[in-house]
């Protein structure tokens, strides 16, 4: 069911511009106010969220180790996935960000009913890289798309902006050149939804929250490819119409079509989405205890902000009750209590 | 106890195939055997926790307390203010499905709602209905539903379905543990006096008498002197430590299964021998006789409080630092909390070996190190000898804790002891030890009798792969660092891989050790003729092959 009414909600979400534009000539609503509410709500609400996180404490140093912790001096330990101090562990931070280390591992299990001739079940293992592979080409897509995209928010545009274009058109085909990334977003989208669809683990644990993302960015993507190599726009207006927005001072040129305002809303949508759902994931990384602290918990003392005393049960009840017990065993009592009338509960 | 344990050949059929409901809509279906009796009151009164009462797992109503929809809210408001890992697993999870096919009960079971996303999904479905707006409005839609009765007992049944092993942890592109999810989930049951005995019990126990299985200081000391006449008769070396010692250099501290019962006791008896050996300034407690921590299973106060009697004794018997012997779960305890719960430890010194001066400055703070780490140390220095050959007749594989691999990175160590003290060691596949290993499938105290079922399908994965190297090495020694295993593991072995035995690293370095003035060994620590011993000519050649090194058989 997540996936018809996601699919839905992302058709409505192409509608309503594309009627508001052609059927009521709101293009400054589309084009203007639209878009200012979005990043206003994007860079708030990523900012509170980023904030809301930090301000809740670590209690408790738990980093999820996966090598050799560091011990012995002889003894080789595995800096970057059981990392001892700060610089470690940011060196294994970033091996996830940037390389997704962990998907990396993934392994599938299959378990075959029966092992030789015996009536017990087999479990072997397949390294299972396609979900990283489809990860990690979808998420460089995006940057480079994103990227490429500051050629219409900057006059002049700078060179590394004109540079990722440049490489990113390095299959030197068709006119306009095809992009990569732009194809690449398509295609690793359509994979990951594909992975939904046809995994049934995967359909049984997917919601709307996880199809919605997907088809907004299909849709973002294919507006984007249509505009470029089908319907072909006046990309000097979307250059004006951008740089008005970041200059503050917003203009809506003349002639972009609706499909750009299409396009537009979109993203504008994906923005104003972003902080409230699981995409925050790319903020979150940077917080999540298991993978950011370092396995120091030995050598330095963490201070958990919240700590309270507990009434333990102290030695001195414990004497007291088994007194006799322990003198007839020939255990050692503690003098200052052998009188014992201490109070039962002590504080640590 | 396996009354209602199916044959393995019927419990191996497990149906992968998703239900025709979506997970929301269906209900948990509790079913005998794969789960453990509830909590008695009198355990939970005994630590003065809330809502104590007599229930039945089985039973309609569970008399949760008149306003336990709020108690639930509160206590989860609460730790999303406390815990970020709650706050951020709660919020960034994407449903990749990385960690799906990771756990060894979904594994084993089938059940989808073991799965570890779907296991967090059960508390982030309450949270997103009561936490977010989106949830509020759009309801199951989003995956959010409001907490019911019903939702609390799945809640029971499935987070007393987690070991708390982190395997999935591992998997996740952001980290996300289920561990966490566990032990908050079952902090917010426990508001409701929700626990199951097999923990509530033990807990009660360790908190008044000292350990888990209730040895009053006599009888703990008595065992241990038990332990100390077997060592006389297999070594002839008369052991006498001693017992809650003022001023000992190190208080030993180790988990109730190693003085207990078989096979731990072994492993106890490997301790004693070599402390002997060194002649070791150190002492037991009765008091903080236990250093497994029912408690972890509990709460985090809990944890704290049972935690709290190892610096409290020593502090109150002014030892300079704490040894710790083989537990996973203790272990988590003393190297990821200790410090943080009940420190920091000034009346502690940086622990530095007595025997061989090396300083452990990587435990500077906490003051604690292992035993597999403490005796690495004196192997490498050649500081005790050790005759692998007298454990000719076992052929050994090493079973990773769960704990000590990824809650603490303890995975050269005990190989590093194992191949000085075995000629015949071989390793599972690759795919299921040291970061990657599996759970034994009854962590996080769940080893009771009457959840067989679901201790040998949570076992599965890791039986199976000793299973591998049975069939191709005859490996029949399952060796590995952690109490829960070696009470768990004897079952588990019977029923997927028999033939199997289990031992601690220390047995076998018990069975290895030369001592001082020791007579020829005819039996190893377990009583059992040593192999190639006759009657007639009963000295042992080789004394001194200490510098031997094993055989690691790779897969």
């Amino acid at each position: 069911m997540g996936i018809v009414y996601a699919l839905l909600l992302v058709m409505g979400l192409v509608l309503v511009p594309w009627v508001g534009i052609q059927g009521f000539g709101l293009s400054y609503l589309f084009g203007v106010l639209i878009p200012y509410a979005a990043m206003i709500i994007f860079f708030l609400g990523v900012l509170s969220r980023l904030l809301k996180w930090a301000r809740i404490p670590n209690p408790f140093v738990i980093p999820t180790t996966g090598g050799q912790q560091k011990s012995l001096d002889w003894i080789k330990s595995s800096k970057l996935d059981n990392p001892f101090n700060r610089r470690q562990a940011l060196g294994r931070l970033f091996s996830e960000v940037f390389l997704f280390r962990s998907l990396f591992r993934n392994l599938s299990s299959r378990i075959a009913l029966t092992h030789k001739n015996e009536q017990q079940p087999g479990l072997t293992f397949a390294s299972a890289k396609w979900l990283w592979l489809f990860a990690i080409l979808f998420h460089y897509a995006m940057l480079v798309t994103v990227f490429r995209h500051l050629r219409f928010f900057t006059n002049p545009v700078p060179w590394p902006v004109k540079m990722a274009e440049a490489l990113d058109g390095w299959l030197e085909v068709g006119i306009p050149e095809v992009l990569v990334s732009g194809l690449v977003l398509l295609m690793a989208v359509s994979l990951l939804l594909s992975r939904r669809l046809l995994m049934p683990r995967l359909r049984y644990i997917s919601l709307l929250n996880d199809y919605f993302p997907l088809f907004l960015l299909m849709g973002i993507a294919a507006t984007g490819a249509l505009m470029r190599y089908v319907v072909g726009i006046d990309t000097s207006g979307a250059k004006r119409l951008a740089m008005g927005l970041i200059s503050l001072k917003p203009v809506i040129p003349e002639g972009i079509g609706p499909l750009f305002f299409i396009h537009l809303f979109l993203v504008c949508t994906l923005l104003a989405y972003f902080p409230f759902s699981k995409l925050m994931h790319a903020g979150g990384i940077f917080f999540s205890p298991t993978r950011t602290m370092p396995n120091n918990s030995r050598a330095v003392y963490h201070e958990n902000p919240w700590n309270y005393p507990v009434k333990f049960h102290t030695y001195q009840a414990y004497e007291k009750e088994f007194h006799d017990k322990m003198v007839e065993a020939d255990i050692p009592l503690d003098r200052a209590a052998t009188p014992s009338i201490g109070p039962l509960n002590g504080e640590e | 106890m396996k009354d209602n344990l199916p044959e393995a050949d019927e419990l191996a059929r497990i149906h992968l195939d998703m239900p025709p409901s979506s997970w929301i809509d269906t209900p948990a279906m509790l079913k005998k055997g794969m789960y453990c009796h509830g909590v008695q009151g009198k355990n939970i009164k005994a630590l003065g926790m809330p809502n104590p009462r007599d229930w039945l797992v089985e039973d309609d109503d569970w008399q949760l307390p008149e306003d336990w929809y709020n108690i639930v809210m509160e206590g989860l408001r609460e730790r999303l203010h406390r815990f970020r890992s709650l706050q951020i697993f709660m919020d960034i999870c994407v449903r990749c499905g990385a960690c799906a096919d990771k756990c060894h009960f979904f594994i084993g079971s089938g059940d989808p709602k073991n799965m570890p996303v779907l296991r967090a999904e059960l508390l982030r479905s309450v949270y997103r209905y009561d936490f977010t707006r989106a949830g509020r409005i759009m309801g199951k839609m989003v995956g959010a539903r409001k907490l019911t009765k019903a939702v609390i007992r799945e809640w029971w049944y499935y987070f007393f379905q987690c070991s708390e092993c982190r395997r999935c942890s591992l998997f996740c592109p952001y980290g996300i543990d289920t561990a966490e999810i566990t032990i908050l989930g079952r902090e917010l049951l426990n508001l409701l006096g929700l626990n199951i005995d097999w923990i509530g019990a033990a807990v009660a126990k360790c908190h008044h008498v000292g350990n888990h299985i209730g040895m009053e200081p006599q009888t703990f000391k008595e065992s241990i002197l038990f332990l100390c006449d077997d060592i006389e008769e297999i070594t002839g070396v008369k052991i006498e430590p001693s017992f809650n010692r003022k001023g000992a250099e190190i208080l030993f501290v180790t988990s109730s299964g190693d003085f207990y019962a078989e096979p731990g006791i072994f492993t106890c008896m490997g301790y004693l021998m070599l402390f002997h050996q060194l002649g070791l300034d150190y002492t037991w407690s009765t008091y903080a006789a236990e250093g497994g921590n029912f408690g972890f299973f509990t709460s985090h106060e809990v944890a704290k409080l049972l935690n709290a009697k190892m610096y409290a004794e020593a502090e109150r018997l002014k030892v300079k630092f704490i040894l710790g012997g083989e537990c996973g779960h203790m272990w988590r305890v003393i190297h990821q909390y200790m410090g943080t719960m009940n420190g920091p430890a000034g009346f502690l010194e940086t622990p530095v070996s007595p025997v061989t001066g090396t300083r452990f400055d990587y435990a500077a703070s906490t003051k604690a190190v292992h035993i597999c780490e403490f005796t690495s140390d004196l192997v490498h220095q050649n500081k005790i000898k050790l005759d692998p050959s007298r454990n000719d007749h076992l052929n050994v594989t090493f079973h990773d804790s769960c704990n000590v691999a990824r809650g603490m990175g303890l995975l050269e160590e005990p190989r590093y002891l194992i191949n000085k003290a075995c000629n015949h060691f071989y390793e599972m596949p690759e795919e299921t030890i040291r970061e990657r290993t599996f759970c034994c499938g009854s962590g996080a105290g769940l080893h009771a009798g009457e959840d067989m079922e679901l201790r040998m399908r949570g076992g599965l994965p890791r039986a199976n792969a000793v299973r591998t190297v049975r069939d191709r090495y005859d490996v029949n020694t399952l060796a590995c660092i952690c109490a829960i295993d070696r009470a768990a593991f004897p079952a588990l072995m019977d029923y997927w891989a028999p033939e199997v035995g289990v031992a601690g690293i220390h047995e076998l370095l018990g069975n290895a050790l030369v001592m001082d003035g020791e007579q020829p060994r005819t039996l190893d620590l377990r009583g059992e003729e040593l192999p190639g011993i006759s009657e007639n000519d009963p000295s042992p050649e080789a004394v001194s092959a200490s510098g031997s090194t094993g055989e690691t058989g790779g897969t």
